[in-house]
C-alpha cells in the first residue's frame, strides 16, 4: 500500500507541475500580445515593447516560466490590470463562497439521495426504485445552466421564496440573509450530485445485500430495517463519500454557471469577469488555482479512502 | 458486478486513478455503467420515443433552410418581447426575434459541436486505443500513463482558458472539446478492446495469417461497436452540456449566432428584471433537456441491450 501511495504522490507532483506549464503556455503560446491587450488596439510598437519589457515578456519563455512559477510559490499570485487588487485578495474573498455553496448543496443532495437508495435497495426493480431510477436520468439532462435560470425565474421573479440575482450578503453580515441567498443555487447544484449519489449508492446497496454477510445477519433474524442501515450501509458509505470528493470538478463547473446567473462573487464569478475584461493575470491565476486544487482534492480523497479500504490499493 | 465495491466514480474503477478530467463525461458514463441490473433484450417504446425525438431534432437542423421559418436574425421592432401567436409559434425575444426559429437554428451548435467533437475524440482517442488493447507494450503503457495525467485537468477550467486567449469560432470550440474528451474515449475503447482481444476467434485470425489491421478492422471492432456507439451517444450528452455551459458564460460561439446555451445567457435579464419573457428561457431549457435526455436513454438502452457491462473498465 505504502508503494501505491507513493506512485499516487509522484503522480500528483507530474500533474501539479504540467497543469502550471499548462495554464503558463496557455496564455503564452496563444495568438494575442498580453501588453497589446492592456495598452489597446491603439498603442504603438515602442509602448508595446516597453510593455512587454515591463511585464518580462522579452525574456526567453521557460525563463518567464520559472519567474511566474518562483512568484507563485512565494505566494505573490499578481495583480489585476482592472482594478489593481491583488489576485490572492480576490482569491481570499471569493473562496469562501464556493466552499459554501458546495458543502450545502453536498447536503442537501445526501439528505435526497441517501434515503431514495435505501428505499429503492431493499426492493429492486420494483415500483418504486423503477420510477427514482427513471427520475435520476431526467436528472442527468439537467445541468446547472438549464436548472437555474428556470428555478430563478419561478421561485424568485414569480414566487418570491428566494433573492433574486445580486442579494448575496457576506456570511459576517447576517447568517439568515446570507444562508437565504445561497440555498437557491445551492439546489441547482445538488441536482447533479443527487443523481451520482443515487444510482452509486443504490447499486453498491444491491450488490452488498447479496454478499453473504447479510444472509448471515438475516438467518439472525435482523430487522430489514437494521440490515439495510447497519450491515449494508455502512461498507457502501465508504465509496459514496470517496464519489463526493470525486464529484468536485462537477461541482465546480456548477459554482461558476450559479455564481455567474445569481452574481455571488465567487472563483467562477470572479473567472468570468476577469475573461470579460481581458485581465490576463486574474485568469490565468485563477485557472492555475482552481486546477489545483481541484486535482490535489482528488487525490487526498483517493489518499484517505486507500487508508481505510486497502482493497483500492490492490485494484 | 458483485466484485468488492471500488469508490471510484468514472473509468478510474480499476483504482488506478479517479477519471477527474473529463469528470462530466465520466460522471455520465460511470452512472451508466455502475447499473446492476439484468440485460434488456427489449428495448421498449420509450426508446423508440427518444431516438425518433433524436432524429427530428437533426432533421430540423439539417432542413432549417428549407422549412418556412422567419431568420433567426431578423430583429421585427414591432414585435419585442412578443407572445406566442400565429405569426410566432414561440413568441419573440428582447430584440423581436423569432423564438421558434432561434430555437431550431440554435440546435446546429449543440449538434455540429456533440457529434463533431466526439468524431475528433474518437479518431484522436478511440483509433490509438483500440491499437493499444490490441497491441499493448511500451507504447500501450506510456499512452496509458499519459491519458491518466491528462483525464486529471478539469475539463471546463481547462477549456475556459484555451477558449478565452484562443477565440470562439465554432470551428476552434469542437476541436478543443474534441482534445479534451480523446483521453476518455482512449480509456473506454482500450478498455473494450482489451476484452477482447486473446478470444480464440482472434488468435484464430492470426494463426490463418490475417494482418492486424485487418483483425482489428474485422474481428474486433465488429465486436466492440455497441460499447462505441453506446459509450458516444452518451459522449455527446455531456459535450452538449460542455458547450452549453460555456455558451451559458458568454464564451462559445458569439452572437447573433443562435445556440441554446446562448439564449438561455441572453434570457438572463428577462428571467429577473420587471419584465419576463418566459419563452425565450423554456424554450431552450426544455429543447436542450429533451434532446439530452433522449440521447442519455438511448445510449443507456442501447448499453443495456448489448450487454456491455461484461466489458470491464
Amino acid at each position: 500500500m505504502a508503494r501505491y501511495l507513493l506512485n499516487r504522490l509522484v503522480a500528483l507532483l507530474v500533474i501539479v507541475f504540467l497543469v502550471s506549464v499548462g495554464s503558463f503556455f496557455v496564455v503564452h503560446l496563444l495568438p494575442g500580445n498580453p501588453a497589446v491587450t492592456i495598452l489597446g488596439p491603439n498603442a504603438t510598437p515602442r509602448n508595446v515593447a516597453t510593455e512587454n519589457a515591463l511585464l518580462g515578456l522579452n525574456k526567453p519563455l521557460y525563463q518567464q516560466y520559472f519567474i511566474w512559477i518562483g512568484n507563485i510559490l512565494r505566494g505573490n499570485l499578481g495583480k489585476s490590470f482592472v482594478t489593481s487588487q491583488s489576485v490572492t485578495n480576490i482569491i481570499a474573498n471569493a473562496f469562501p463562497i464556493d466552499i459554501e455553496l458546495i458543502v450545502i448543496s453536498q447536503l442537501i443532495a445526501f439528505a435526497v439521495a441517501v434515503p431514495m437508495a435505501l428505499l429503492a435497495s431493499r426492493r429492486p426493480n420494483r415500483a418504486f426504485d423503477r420510477y427514482s431510477t427513471t427520475a435520476t436520468f431526467a436528472g442527468l439532462a439537467l445541468p446547472p445552466f438549464i436548472v437555474a435560470p428556470v428555478l430563478v425565474v419561478v421561485f424568485a421573479t414569480h414566487l418570491h421564496v428566494f433573492p433574486g440575482p445580486g442579494s448575496y450578503v457576506p456570511l459576517s453580515q447576517g447568517f439568515w440573509t446570507n444562508l437565504h441567498a445561497m440555498i437557491l443555487p445551492s439546489i441547482v447544484l445538488a441536482i447533479g450530485s443527487i443523481v451520482v449519489y443515487y444510482r452509486l449508492l443504490r447499486n453498491d446497496l444491491i450488490a452488498t445485500l447479496q454478499e453473504e454477510f447479510i444472509t448471515m445477519a438475516r438467518s439472525k433474524g435482523l430487522s430489514d430495517r437494521r440490515i439495510l442501515l447497519r450491515h449494508a450501509l455502512r461498507p457502501s458509505s465508504i465509496s459514496l463519500l470517496a464519489s463526493a470528493g470525486i464529484n468536485i470538478g462537477t461541482l465546480i463547473a456548477g459554482t461558476f454557471v450559479v455564481e455567474y446567473l445569481l452574481q455571488l462573487p465567487g472563483l467562477g464569478y470572479e473567472l468570468v469577469t476577469g475573461i470579460g475584461q481581458d485581465d490576463y493575470v486574474v485568469v490565468q491565476s485563477l485557472v492555475l488555482v482552481i486546477a489545483v486544487a481541484v486535482v490535489v482534492v482528488n487525490f487526498a480523497v483517493d489518499f484517505l479512502f486507500t487508508v481505510v479500504d486497502p482493497r483500492i490499493a490492490r485494484g | 458486478m458483485a466484485e468488492p465495491a471500488v469508490p471510484v466514480v468514472g473509468p478510474g474503477r480499476d483504482g488506478t486513478l479517479s477519471a477527474t478530467g473529463a469528470e462530466a463525461i465520466a460522471g455520465a458514463a460511470a452512472a451508466a455503467l455502475t447499473e446492476v441490473t439484468a440485460p434488456r433484450r427489449r428495448l421498449g417504446w420509450f426508446f423508440w420515443v427518444c431516438l425518433g425525438w433524436i432524429a427530428v431534432v437533426i432533421l430540423l437542423a439539417v432542413l432549417a433552410n428549407v422549412l418556412p421559418l422567419p431568420n433567426p436574425n431578423y430583429q421585427n421592432y414591432s414585435a419585442i418581447n412578443a407572445g406566442p401567436s400565429g405569426a410566432h409559434l414561440l413568441g419573440t425575444d428582447d430584440l423581436g426575434r423569432d423564438i421558434l426559429s432561434r430555437v431550431i437554428y440554435g440546435s446546429r451548435v449543440s449538434i455540429i459541436v456533440g457529434f463533431g467533437a466526439i468524431a475528433i475524440g474518437l479518431l484522436l482517442g478511440g483509433l490509438p486505443g483500440m491499437v493499444a488493447g490490441y497491441r499493448r507494450g511500451t507504447v500501450d503503457t506510456v499512452v496509458n500513463a499519459a491519458s491518466y495525467v491528462l483525464l486529471a485537468f478539469p475539463a471546463l477550467v481547462a477549456v475556459i482558458a484555451i477558449v478565452t486567449f484562443w477565440g470562439h469560432a465554432l470551428w476552434k470550440i469542437v476541436l478543443i472539446i474534441g482534445i479534451a474528451t480523446a483521453p476518455l474515449l482512449f480509456r473506454l475503447i482500450r478498455a473494450a478492446t482489451l476484452s477482447y482481444a486473446n478470444r480464440d476467434f482472434v488468435t484464430a485470425a492470426r494463426t490463418l495469417g490475417a494482418r492486424d489491421r485487418r483483425i482489428l478492422a474485422r474481428e474486433i471492432l465488429p465486436n466492440i461497436l455497441p460499447a462505441i456507439v453506446s459509450f458516444s451517444l452518451i459522449g455527446v450528452a455531456t459535450v452538449i452540456v460542455l458547450e452549453g455551459t460555456l455558451a451559458f458564460l458568454g464564451l462559445s460561439v458569439p452572437g447573433p449566432t443562435p445556440s441554446w446555451g446562448n439564449m438561455l445567457n441572453e434570457s438572463r435579464s428577462y428571467i429577473t428584471g420587471s419584465q419576463i419573457n418566459l419563452s425565450l428561457v423554456l424554450s431552450p431549457a426544455v429543447s436542450m433537456f429533451s434532446f439530452l435526455l433522449a440521447l442519455n436513454l438511448v445510449g443507456d438502452r442501447l448499453r443495456q441491450h448489448f450487454d456491455v457491462t461484461e466489458v470491464r473498465l
